[in-house]
C-alpha cells in the first residue's frame, strides 16, 4: 500500500457495498422524515443525479409510491468563478415542481469541502422555500472548510489533502467501485 | 472543463463549429433561470459590465442589460449621445477612460465595422461585438442558431433561406456564416442591388427569386429593409418590394410544411414581411427575443474569466 510506484489506488467500496449503502439510505430517509412525508430527491450534478435516481427507485419499492426527482446543477451558484480561469460547463437544473413548503433531500456522490452543497443551498433557495433541506453522500471524506454536514453517509473516510476520492458508477464510467488515489 | 478560449466575442467569423456549439448548450441550460420565481443568479457578481451603444438599439440593448442584471453583474449604461463623443472626443479615447474604470466586459454598438476589433487592441477587457456597421452581429447569429435548434432539433442539412437588404444587413453576413459552418445549405435572396459581391463567399448560394429561395426551405429568416441606410435608393419603391420580395401568406406556401419563420426585428409589416405571416403559428419571431436574453447570458458568461488574454488576429 505504501508502494512507490505510480499512482496509489485502493477500492473502499464495490459494486455491493455501494448498493447496500444506498438501501441503508433510503431506509434511513423513511424513518427521518417519516412515511407520510411527500418529500423529493435532488441529484447533484453529475454522479449524485445517477444516485439520486438509486435512492428514488428504492424508496419508491418501499413506499409503493411515486418519489418527486430533480436535478440541480450548483455551476452558476460556485465561489471560485472569479478565481479560476476556464468556465466550468454549465448543465440544465430540472426541478419541475413546486419545492416550497416541500422536505428535500440533495444526493451527492463525495462530501469534502462542503463548498458544493453550500452552493447547492444557494441555488435551491432562488427556486423557492423549501420546508427542509437534508443532504446525503454516498462518501463523507471529512476535511470540511465550512460548516456543513451531511444527514445520511454510505461511507465515512479519513483523507488527506492531496488524497482523491472518486466515486466510480456504471452509468458514467463503466464500472461500480469507490476508490482512494492519491497523485 | 470546457472554455471559450478568445478574449472578444467579435464575430462569427472567429468561432469554431466548436466554440458555437459550446455557446448554444450553454445558452440552452440558460434558458430556465428565466422560468424561475427568482430570474436571477450570482454568477458574476462584482463584474463590471459596460454598455457603449453609438447606435439607437431597443432590443439589443434590453437583451444584453437583462442578461447582465440576471448574472448579477454591475451595469454601466453609455450611449453616444449623452457622452463625450458629442464632444468630439474618438472612439479610443473613449474606450480608454471607460477602461480606466476596470470593467470586466464591454459590450458595444457602433455604426463604424471594426470598431468592435479596434478597441479589442486598446483594452484589457472582453469585448462584446453587439453589431458594428455592416460587419457582424454574432449574438443575434447565435440566438438565431438557437431557436432554429430548438425548433428543428438539428441545423445541419436545413435549407434557410435569408430574404431581404442584405448589403446593409450584419445579421445577415453573420448568419450566413453561422449556418453555413453548422453545415446548413444556406440561400441568400435579394434584389442584386441589395446583395453584395462577396456572399457566395460566406458560403450562401445566391438568387434574385424568392420562389427559388423559399422553395423546399426549413426556415424563412425575412430582413428588414433599412430605410435609414439608403441614401440612394437601391429599389424602385416599398410597393415593388413588396411585390416581388415580400413574404406573403401564398409564398410561405412553396416552403416546406414545418418551415418557421424569423425576423430579427424590427418588422417593417406591409413592406417584407405580411402581418398574418409574422403572427402565424409557425413565427417565432418572438421566440427570438426570448433566446436573446438566454445567448446573452452564455457569451458573457463564457467569456467573463478572459479579461486580459491576447487579442485574436483580426477577423474579415
Amino acid at each position: 500500500m505504501t508502494k512507490k510506484s505510480g499512482k496509489r489506488e485502493k477500492t473502499i467500496m464495490d459494486s455491493a457495498g455501494i448498493d447496500l449503502a444506498l438501501a441503508r439510505i433510503a431506509a434511513e430517509i423513511i424513518e427521518k422524515l417519516g412515511p407520510s412525508d411527500e418529500f423529493a430527491i435532488i441529484g447533484i450534478r453529475r454522479r449524485g443525479v445517477h444516485l439520486a435516481s438509486r435512492l428514488a427507485a428504492k424508496l419508491e419499492a418501499i413506499l409503493k409510491r411515486p418519489i418527486l426527482r430533480g436535478i440541480l446543477d450548483i455551476t452558476l451558484y460556485r465561489d471560485d468563478l472569479t478565481t479560476i480561469g476556464d468556465r466550468p460547463m454549465l448543465r440544465e437544473t430540472s426541478i419541475d415542481f413546486d419545492i416550497n413548503n416541500r422536505s428535500l433531500v440533495l444526493v451527492d456522490d463525495v462530501l469534502y469541502t462542503g463548498r458544493t452543497a453550500r452552493s447547492a443551498l444557494d441555488g435551491l433557495v432562488d427556486l423557492g422555500r423549501p420546508r427542509r433541506v437534508q443532504l446525503a453522500v454516498l462518501v463523507d471524506r471529512g476535511r470540511r472548510e465550512l460548516p456543513i454536514r451531511a444527514d445520511y453517509v454510505g461511507k465515512h473516510v479519513q483523507t488527506e489533502d492531496d488524497e482523491f476520492v472518486e466515486v466510480r458508477l456504471m452509468e458514467e464510467d463503466g464500472e461500480e467501485r469507490v476508490i482512494v488515489t492519491r497523485r | 472543463m470546457a472554455s471559450l478560449s478568445h478574449k472578444d466575442l467579435l464575430g462569427i467569423a472567429q468561432l469554431s463549429a466548436g466554440d458555437m456549439q459550446l455557446i448554444l448548450d450553454t445558452a440552452a441550460a440558460f434558458k430556465q433561470v428565466a422560468d424561475r420565481p427568482i430570474k436571477k443568479v450570482p454568477t458574476l457578481r462584482g463584474k463590471t459590465i459596460i454598455n457603449l451603444f453609438f447606435e439607437p438599439s431597443t432590443r439589443t440593448r434590453s437583451s444584453f442589460e437583462l442578461a447582465e442584471k440576471r448574472l448579477s453583474a454591475d451595469v454601466l449604461n453609455f450611449s453616444a449621445s449623452t457622452s463625450s463623443v458629442a464632444k468630439g472626443e474618438t472612439l479610443v479615447d473613449t474606450a480608454r477612460n471607460l477602461e480606466a474604470m476596470a470593467p470586466d466586459i464591454i459590450v458595444i454598438r457602433h455604426g463604424s465595422s471594426g470598431a468592435p476589433q479596434l478597441l479589442s487592441q486598446v483594452c484589457r477587457s472582453s469585448i462584446v461585438n453587439a453589431g458594428d456597421g455592416m460587419h457582424e452581429h454574432p449574438t443575434q447569429a447565435l440566438l438565431d442558431a438557437l431557436t432554429v435548434r430548438e425548433t428543428k432539433g438539428r441545423i445541419e442539412g436545413l435549407k434557410i433561406a435569408i430574404i431581404g437588404d442584405i448589403a446593409h444587413s450584419r445579421v445577415a453576413r453573420s448568419d450566413t456564416m453561422l449556418f453555413h459552418k453548422m453545415g446548413a445549405d444556406v440561400w441568400i435572396c435579394a434584389p442584386a442591388t441589395l446583395v453584395p459581391c462577396d456572399f457566395d463567399r460566406l458560403g450562401a448560394r445566391v438568387t434574385g427569386h424568392i420562389e427559388e429561395a423559399l422553395a423546399g426551405a426549413d426556415v424563412v429568416m425575412m430582413l428588414r429593409v433599412q430605410h435609414e441606410r439608403q441614401a440612394e435608393a437601391f429599389v424602385p419603391s416599398t410597393r415593388e418590394y413588396y411585390n416581388l420580395y415580400g413574404l406573403t401568406r401564398e409564398r410561405v406556401r412553396l416552403a416546406k410544411k414545418d418551415a418557421i419563420v424569423m425576423h430579427p426585428g424590427p418588422m417593417n409589416r406591409g413592406v417584407e414581411i405580411d402581418s398574418d405571416v409574422a403572427d402565424a403559428p409557425n413565427s417565432v419571431i418572438l421566440s427570438q427575443v426570448t433566446n436573446g436574453v438566454a445567448t446573452r447570458m452564455a457569451v458573457l458568461y463564457l467569456l467573463s474569466g478572459n479579461a486580459g488574454l491576447k487579442p485574436g488576429r483580426p477577423s474579415r
